[in-house]
């Protein structure tokens, strides 16, 4: 399915994560945000976001544990970041896959 | 299947065993209902405890003795995991020593972490870690016996109070 973010029509799963990470532009990571509850983006947020497309691109499974790890970001920041499903909302945001691990 | 008019808002999760696989199934939930953003708490009670006390919740171990699903473990060796493993061998000096290093190793692989980092992340992701004051007294424990993480010492009553609220729900581990 298609979505209308930021004025471009995005390919979309019925989540409304992106199905092709190339549409993805800041301009959309802030609609998608936007629609979260989440934002708006500061340099915190980016920094994740940033790491998760570099990791997604990499093929690299991503888990909370992994986040906490990566230097990117403490455990807490993250929740902080992106309160109400932290590795959900910002892989949304980001444009990449929702996570499909249990941890 | 899904009901979203009455979401799991809140989890509290209690853990009466203090073995390796006794412990872990809760600590998996609670964190995995902090990145759903459900709120989580764990009351670590009776043997439970032994997850929380600092000198020793690097050491739990996977019960081999009556443990009569072990064949589950054989894949691990490289076994099908058909392959019988009578609960006596359970009892075999050094099986449950070997059986945690199997567990630890593939849980690791998984990205899970061990029992204090789990308790770290679950403490940082603003889940609760309680423990039990009846069994605190039983095992005549003190607060300062328990990883700095834990968030407090509850009677029974105080455990029902935190629980309390729409969309939550109690689960004996």
């Amino acid at each position: 399915m298609t979505k209308n973010l930021a004025g471009t029509d995005l390919n979309v799963n019925e989540e409304g994560y992106l199905t092709d990470m190339t549409q993805w532009t800041e301009a959309v990571a802030e609609a998608i945000a936007a629609e979260e509850g989440v934002g708006p983006l500061a340099e915190g947020h980016w920094k994740v976001i940033r790491y998760l497309r570099e990791q997604q691109a990499k093929g690299a499974a991503l888990t909370i544990r992994g986040m906490g790890k990566s230097g990117v970001v403490t455990t807490k920041e993250l929740y902080d970041l992106f309160p109400g499903g932290p590795l959900k909302k910002s892989s949304k945001i980001a444009g990449i896959p929702k996570p499909v691990g249990c941890i | 299947m899904s009901n979203p008019e009455q979401p799991v808002k809140k989890i509290c999760l209690i853990v009466s065993r203090g073995s390796l696989d006794g412990v872990y199934p809760a600590l998996i939930m609670a964190n995995g209902a902090r990145m759903e953003g459900i709120e989580a708490s764990v009351f670590f009670t009776f043997f439970g405890l032994n997850a929380l006390v600092d000198k020793t919740l690097d050491h739990l171990k996977v019960s081999t003795v009556g443990n009569s699903a072990l064949n589950m473990a054989m894949p691990m060796l490289g076994l099908p995991m058909t392959m019988p493993f009578p609960t006596w061998m359970g009892a075999i000096p050094g099986v449950s020593a070997f059986a945690t290093h199997l567990m630890n190793k593939e849980m690791d692989k998984l990205d899970i972490p061990p029992v204090r980092e789990f308790l770290e992340l679950i403490s940082d992701s603003g889940g609760k870690l309680y423990a039990c004051k009846l069994a605190m007294d039983m095992f005549k424990l003190k607060r300062e016996d328990l990883s700095d993480r834990v968030d407090g010492v509850l009677t029974v009553g105080q455990f029902y109070e935190e629980a309390a609220g729409e969309g939550s729900h109690i689960l004996f581990t």
